[in-house]
């Protein structure tokens, strides 16, 4: 079944027709070639996909886009650009936040909501906070460290 | 995950008009069970029926003597819930230790109570708080509802609405989470109640079940000490490459053991 999605991508409205088993990873990979947005698992593990939905930390990996009609979807191409990093992109750069970059992406998304919903930022909040996405090269030692930062920064 | 057709109901009505009509429908809250299990191509359904359209299954009411959960309410909009914090606040800690931050954003009560997972957190406290369950048709009390593996008394096509959860004098939630998933290898909700102690375990057996030798015990002194020498059958456990059902047994007790030293 063919259906059709209207949603606000990185603060522009999109209207699409897809199939009704496109995933929102799917839709903003192969549709809209917002390809920041990764996929380790596709089984809802590893946050790799993470992206805001309205406001929140989710794993585009298991929502439909049909599951999006109206809603606002903001993914690491819309948090800042290489001439104007968000505090949390300059924070991981900074701190060597990543290695492979893989899981970055999804670990900023993460992170930039915890650190909104969050009202006191620590190592237990940010490494519980974290819990759902993975990184297979940092050992989270100095992400932990960006995330701090940047939560100092976001809050100025 | 195969092709479907997509719907959203506006009613609770045309919800049920439309999984009466599918050749093999399926309600989807939060998806967060339901679409891995679509990839996995566990389930195919030719009709997926989304409720997040119809009005009025989400929030929280304080009801009297009532929590009053709606079926679409997120886990963490029940963890973070000042109401649930004051009310049952081991509710809202139950709600807080599932999965991670992006599955307690979308997965819903509705959808986890739905499902039954041997080894899901809510259960738990539905029937630790001898909560009643709420369909579209009737209500159904927690000790009636979770009837096997993955099995409740839900009747085909039944739509549950909401949960209503009676306030216990005091209630504790302790699990030994899987580590990588964090589902409970075994978790223990014991509830101080106007009309005795009920102890629900999760994660040990293939559905979530009352420990009535808890229970007793603990009615007759509620401490620590009145669980010492309690083993729960292993035979009825289950068993996996993350816990044998002789180590599920163990932990029922050392998990009840430290619920009850919460609430000392
Ligand atoms: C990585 C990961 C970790 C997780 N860890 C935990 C954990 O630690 N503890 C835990 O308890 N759970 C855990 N879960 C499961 C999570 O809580 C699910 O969200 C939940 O079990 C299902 O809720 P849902 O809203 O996503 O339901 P869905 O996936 O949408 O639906 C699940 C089933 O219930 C049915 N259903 C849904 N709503 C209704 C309704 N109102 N009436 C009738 N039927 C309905 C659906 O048809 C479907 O069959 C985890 C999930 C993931 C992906
Ligand atoms: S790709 Fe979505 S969680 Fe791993
Ligand atoms: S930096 Fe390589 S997976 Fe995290």
């Amino acid at each position: 079944m063919s259906i059709s999605v209207q949603l606000n991508v990185n603060g522009k409205s999109v209207t699409l027709d897809c199939p009704s088993n496109t995933t929102l990873v799917d839709l903003l990979r192969e549709r809209l070639e917002l390809t920041g947005t990764h996929v380790g698992c596709d089984t809802t593990q590893c946050g790799a996909c993470t992206v805001h939905l309205n406001g929140r930390a989710v794993k585009s990996c298991t929502i439909l886009a049909a599951q999006c009609e109206g809603a606002e979807v903001t993914t690491i191409e819309g948090l800042g650009d290489t001439d104007n990093l968000h505090p949390m992109q300059e924070a991981f750069r900074e701190c060597h936040g990543l290695q492979c970059g893989f899981c970055t992406p999804g670990m900023i998304m993460s992170a930039v909501d915890l650190v909104h919903r969050e009202p006191a930022i620590n190592e237990q909040v940010i490494r519980e906070g974290l819990e759902g996405n993975i990184c297979r090269c940092t050992g989270y030692h100095n992400i932990v460290l960006a995330v701090e930062s940047a939560a100092k920064k976001m809050r100025n | 995950m195969y092709d479907f057709n997509y719907h959203k109901p506006g009613s609770i009505d045309e919800a049920i008009q439309l999984f009466t009509g599918a050749e093999d429908g399926v309600y989807l809250a939060g998806g967060h069970t339901l679409l891995p299990s679509m990839k996995q191509r566990l389930a195919s359904p030719t009709d997926v029926i989304d409720l997040a359209g119809i009005g009025g299954l989400s929030g929280i009411e304080d009801v009297d003597a009532v929590l009053e959960i709606g079926a679409l309410t997120a886990h963490d909009e029940v963890a973070t819930s000042s109401v649930v914090q004051s009310e049952i606040p081991a509710l809202a800690e139950l709600a807080s230790l599932i999965g991670d931050a992006q599955v307690r954003n979308r997965g819903t009560i509705g959808g986890s109570v739905s499902n039954s997972d041997p080894a899901a957190d809510y259960p738990a406290g539905v029937l630790g708080l001898g909560a009643e369950i709420v369909t579209n048709k009737r209500s159904i009390a927690a000790d009636d509802f979770f009837t096997a593996m993955f099995e409740t008394a839900l009747e085909e096509g039944e739509l549950l609405t909401k949960i209503k959860f009676p306030k216990p004098e005091a209630a504790a939630y302790v699990k030994f989470p899987n580590p990588a998933s964090r589902y409970a290898t075994v978790g223990v909700f014991i509830a101080r109640t106007g009309s005795g102690v009920r102890v629900a375990i999760t994660g040990a057996a293939p559905s979530v079940f009352r420990s009535t030798d808890m229970e007793a015990a603990l009615n007759g002194e509620f401490s620590v000490e009145a669980l010492e020498g309690i083993t729960l059958d292993a035979g009825e456990m289950n068993s996996d490459l993350h816990a044998t059902a002789e180590y599920r047994a163990h932990l029922c007790t050392v998990m009840a053991k430290r619920a009850v030293r919460k609430l000392l």
